[in-house]
């Protein structure tokens, strides 16, 4: 079925071109709506949709979708994990809490569990470093992790189904 | 010398210490109403004097770059914000947007006035999703106060500020990456010249600026210019004023803290950060994020014929102020002045791969160079870690990031092999071992 856009997201979509002189700018802000209105990922409907309203090539919006990270071409787990891994957050233990992610969600990262409720992945710096080892659940930061804290996050998302 | 200065941080940590409320009642605003009341070419002269050097890592004055813009021009001009903090060990700019944002609306007005835009775009990297609502509810509140929109003050200059949201990439805090990230395209650098000075978002003559040093412009016009250098000790150098500091990694206490130019990494560790972790000795620090080269702390500075460098000669690095030019001078980089700290708890072979995987993860793959040499480097460091690597592969290591120096379109090929050279240069008897005893000596984990 072709995508479409609730007459919510339609409002937010009309807002978000009134920003720039041109439509092709609003590629980024628009992919992202599209995501999150598509349970989380580009599907090849929504690249046709987005290159349609944009007046852009689907060529041009895949492009796009490619090159960034938060786009994803695969439909992700109902909750997104990402644990920081780069040097601070490394230097404070980072690499355990990774391991510990893995071994309680029972994936490796980049995986999704069984019930697609969690994809764990890592991250590079998110601008953290001072309240290292952090990771970022949906839109949200966790910092100064200690296990306990991590268990606690995890488990919510696992058995209450939020964060 | 360490002096501690509160302007952009006085209301971090604050109940609505973000709040118009609260930036209003103290003093907020009053810059950019008084800049609105001056001439352009006064405006920039006042930035001028305050000597502030690009706080987002590459050091350039900031009124100097304003100045770059045509005076006469049939096109829209754009200020945009590089909002896409990223570079590893920093951690600054994001504290301004959730903990300050209206420092940084405020600066850019004033920007805006200066550079003659009517439009800016704050570049927000995705994963900041507190500091985009914080900046978005700052905007909000100047334009129903009246100091954005249409008339600023009553005064006939509209600026319209957008926050515009990337999309995870690293690259695209380099500024020509960031403006076509900001068009709707891949974020791949331009090649220079053209300069966005000339050719920027849009085609249109553009200004990018660091969020820092916008959000410190208000604190510049509200005690002036000169007197705003001179907080610094390198106001004689060019370098004024103060700036936030950052220190994570091995140490009790780490954070941002802002001060006054001319502080060492010595009180930034020991002072600010309340020294190093476990009482540990220090093996190395990056002076201001990944990108600059990693430094032990029994290097003396050492610089022959420059009078600037007399009073630091003789001294451990650590004791060398951190300035744009004193770093410089020593053949490092002060970067964003956000220091990381390793202790002897860190394995330096470890931390160095750590490093360089994030590079090749961050490479962009336009130019050949940077995206084979990161690879190359990577795969070397795997096989290092791995207890398989051999002595002709430790010494490929500084062939191969020479080779990506300078032959690349943007500065990410030096911001790579700059780490990748200082790692090598300064561990090379770690990086041995690892070679000779299979890296069985070591424990896997990058921290003991």
């Amino acid at each position: 079925m072709a995508f479409a856009l609730s007459a919510e997201r339609e409002n937010e979509l009309d807002q978000i071109l009134s920003r720039y002189p041109n439509k092709m700018a609003a590629c980024i802000p628009v992919l992202h709506l599209c995501q999150d209105a598509n349970e989380g990922w580009v599907s090849a409907d929504v690249i046709a949709f987005v290159a349609g309203r944009l007046e852009l090539s689907t060529a041009q919006v895949k492009g796009v979708v490619t090159f960034y990270t938060l786009f994803n071409e695969e439909k992700p787990g109902k909750h997104q994990v990402w644990v920081c891994r780069t040097l601070s957050c490394a230097l404070r233990g980072s690499e355990d809490i990774l391991r510990h992610c893995e071994k309680k969600l029972g994936v490796k990262q980049g995986e999704t569990t069984r019930d697609g409720k969690v994809t764990l992945r890592t991250a590079e710096c998110l601008a953290s470093c001072g309240t290292a080892p952090m990771m970022q659940v949906d839109k949200k930061y966790y910092e100064n992790l200690s296990m306990t804290e991590v268990d606690r996050i995890l488990d919510r998302l696992l058995y209450d189904g939020d964060a | 010398m360490l002096k501690r200065t509160d302007y952009l941080t006085k209301n971090y940590g604050k109940p609505d210490g973000w709040k118009l409320a609260a930036y209003e009642a103290a003093g907020g605003y009053r810059s950019a109403r008084k800049a609105l009341g001056m001439s352009k070419d006064a405006v920039i002269d006042e930035a001028k004097k305050a000597h502030v050097r690009g706080r987002g890592g590459a050091g350039f004055d900031c009124g100097v770059k304003w100045s770059f813009m045509p005076k006469e021009s049939t096109k829209p001009h754009y200020l945009v914000i590089n909002a896409d903090e990223g570079e590893p060990g920093t951690f600054k700019d994001r504290t301004i947007m959730e903990q300050n944002p209206h420092s940084l609306i405020e600066g850019c007005i004033i920007g805006c006035y200066a550079i003659g835009a009517h439009a800016c775009y704050i570049y927000v990297r995705d994963e900041l999703h507190l500091s985009k609502e914080r900046l978005w509810g700052a905007i909000a509140e100047a334009k129903a106060k009246g100091h954005l929109g249409a008339r600023p003050f009553g005064k006939d200059y509209a600026v319209e500020i957008y926050v515009h949201t990337g999309a995870g990439a690293y690259i695209c805090g380099e500024e020509t990456a960031l403006l076509n990230s900001l068009e709707g395209r891949r974020g791949e650098p331009r090649l220079k010249p053209p300069f966005p000075a000339q050719y920027g978002a849009f085609g249109c003559p553009s200004t990018v600026n660091n969020v820092e040093t916008i959000a410190i412009m208000p604190t510049v016009f509200e005690i002036g210019g000169d007197a705003f250098s001179k907080l610094s000790e390198l106001h004689g150098i060019n370098d004024g004023g103060c700036r936030l500091f950052g220190v994570s990694g091995h140490v009790k206490n780490p954070g941002i803290f802002e001060a006054a130019v001319g502080l060492t990494l010595r009180e930034l560790i020991f002072d600010l950060g309340g020294g190093v972790l476990d009482d540990r000795a220090i093996i190395g620090v990056i002076p201001g994020g990944s990108s600059c080269p990693i430094h032990k702390p029994d290097e003396i500075v050492d610089v022959a014929g420059d009078p600037r460098f007399e009073p630091y000669n003789g001294k451990s690095v650590l004791d060398l102020p951190l300035g744009v030019d004193t770093f410089r001078g020593i053949g490092s980089m002060l970067g964003t002045a956000c220091a990381i700290v390793l202790s002897d708890a860190a394995d330096p072979v470890l931390a160095y791969h750590n490093v360089m995987r994030f590079y090749r993860h961050e490479s962009c793959g336009q130019c050949t160079p940077c995206r084979e040499g990161m690879g190359w480097i990577e795969r070397i460091l795997d096989k290092i870690v791995a207890g398989t690597g051999t002595i002709e592969e430790l010494d490929q290591l500084s062939d191969i990031a020479n080779s990506v120096m300078g032959n690349t379109i943007c500065a990410f090929g030096e911001g790579a092999a700059q780490p990748a050279l200082a790692f090598v240069r300064r561990y090379r008897k770690e990086l041995e071992d690892y070679v000779h005893n299979g890296g069985k000596n070591q424990t896997g984990t990058l921290t003991t």
